[in-house]
């Protein structure tokens, strides 16, 4: 099935409810890809009927997020097998990705065992180039000089950095350090000054992809879900016409489109959390076993060069 | 000699009255939290929020929440390291003035401690 444009109303190219018809059959494992304008969708599970060609955009990439390695309580006594599947779920799609994103919480106790463990895991990507964001759980007692050791080499200040692939420029962001009191998620001044003056002289037309492990928008401040001072950081990106923000923390996927900015957060490979306000806390939600894979999953994103960019396809480890 | 046994009956009903109005108020106390040095740590949260304890008083936070949390003074008087469940962090509040700490990895938890 293809579905194109329709309705054109901002005459940007998108026809916005099938975007938003296609996002919905993205939850039941469907594969979205923007060609030359239009928007084509195809079942997960039909993808072998087409050819090739007709799924490759420009640029495909994967991200995961919370495989919280060291976690070993109910909701999920295996994290690292369920990892496994992430893995063997990314090497099996007909796009190989260029790279993977993790958007953070790698670890659940910033333990040098943990970290060694899911460098093991992820070597057996087909892909070896993985980028990272840091989560709270990866910078316990330390501040994060173990995480930057590691995997923030390259990167400034707290672990922060751009990279550019195939004209899409990317930003990595740490937002979970120097948290005050009562507060969320937190960027602070040094990084914001290096954001503002790293797109500065961009193209406008470049199509920025913001990651950082705390959601950069208010999904849900009770739970700690939002990021204080994440206005000023978009406010450098309103001059782009796409800018992609891609998050985690929360434990499942939620899509948020605001003008030129479209917010996505992944599911976690290691354990669901609940909706919001749906539970007492934020916490690791138990499930029966044999529904636990249905909620944990992997996102792969396609950019095709265009006027407007990303296609965002969750898939679950396993159908519902 | 029945005078003395009705005393004594009455003294017994009023004993076992004694006893169940302590009883009382003893489960009462237990409903906020055990002990009144005790902060239980669980659903991203502190109970009690707000403890008030004597000077010299040792308070103990007890992790029941299946997620890693830290205690950590606003004003950096006290910090407990990473605490994963069923673990304790205790600190002695010598001085009165009130205390506010929060969780360092999940900072909208917080609480205080009052000394007197």
């Amino acid at each position: 099935m293809a579905d194109e444009i329709i309705h054109d109303h901002n005459r940007d190219g998108i026809d916005r409810r099938g975007f938003l018809k296609c996002m919905a059959w993205a939850g039941a494992g469907a594969f979205c890809v923007l060609q030359g304008g239009v928007l084509k969708s195809f079942a997960l599970g039909q993808l072998d009927r087409h050819p090739a060609s007709s799924l490759k955009g420009e640029l495909s990439f994967v991200q995961i997020s919370d495989s919280h390695i060291g976690f070993n309580k109910a909701a999920n006594p295996d994290v690292i097998a369920t990892l496994q599947t992430a893995v063997a779920k990314i090497n099996a799609l007909p796009t190989p990705p260029a790279f993977v994103l993790h958007t953070g919480d790698l670890t659940h106790l910033s333990k040098p065992a943990e970290f060694d463990a899911l460098d093991q895991v992820l070597k057996g990507l087909n892909t070896s180039r993985v980028f990272y964001v840091p989560g709270e759980h990866d910078v316990l007692e330390d501040n994060g000089a173990q995480y930057r050791e590691r995997f923030g080499k390259d990167a400034l200040g707290d672990g922060w950095y751009s990279f550019d692939q195939k004209g899409v420029h990317f930003i990595g962001l740490v937002n979970v350090l120097n948290l005050k009191a009562g507060g969320l998620g937190n960027l602070g001044h040094d990084q914001l000054e290096w954001l503002e003056k790293d797109v500065k002289h961009l193209k406008h037309s470049t199509p920025i992809v913001l990651f950082a492990h705390i959601p950069l928008w208010s999904v849900y401040p009770e739970w700690g879900w939002g990021t204080d001072d994440s206005a000023q950081a978009l406010s450098y990106l309103k001059k782009f016409g796409t800018v992609t923000v891609l998050n985690g923390h929360i434990h499942q996927t939620m899509q948020k489109v605001e003008g030129n900015v479209t917010f996505h957060t992944a599911m976690s490979t290691a354990f669901p959390q609940p909706q919001p306000g749906t539970a007492a806390s934020p916490g690791p939600m138990k499930v029966p076993a044999e529904t636990l894979r249905s909620l944990l999953g992997i996102t792969d994103v396609d950019f095709v060069r265009g006027r407007h960019a990303l296609a965002i396809t969750d898939s679950a480890l396993e159908p519902k | 000699m029945k005078g003395r046994f009705i005393f004594s009956i009455t003294a017994s009903l009023l004993l076992l009255a004694g006893y169940v109005a302590l009883g009382d108020g003893g489960a009462r106390a237990g409903a906020q939290g055990s002990a009144t040095n005790q902060v239980k740590v669980d659903n991203f949260s502190f109970a009690p929020a707000a403890l008030t304890v004597p000077a010299g008083t040792t308070v103990t936070w007890e992790n029941r929440d299946d997620i890693p949390h830290t205690v950590v003074s606003d004003d950096k008087v006290f910090k407990s390291k990473v605490l994963d469940t069923d673990e304790k962090f205790s600190y002695t509040f010598s001085k009165p003035g009130t205390y506010a700490y929060f969780c360092s990895i999940h900072p909208k938890m917080t609480g205080k401690v009052v000394v007197r």
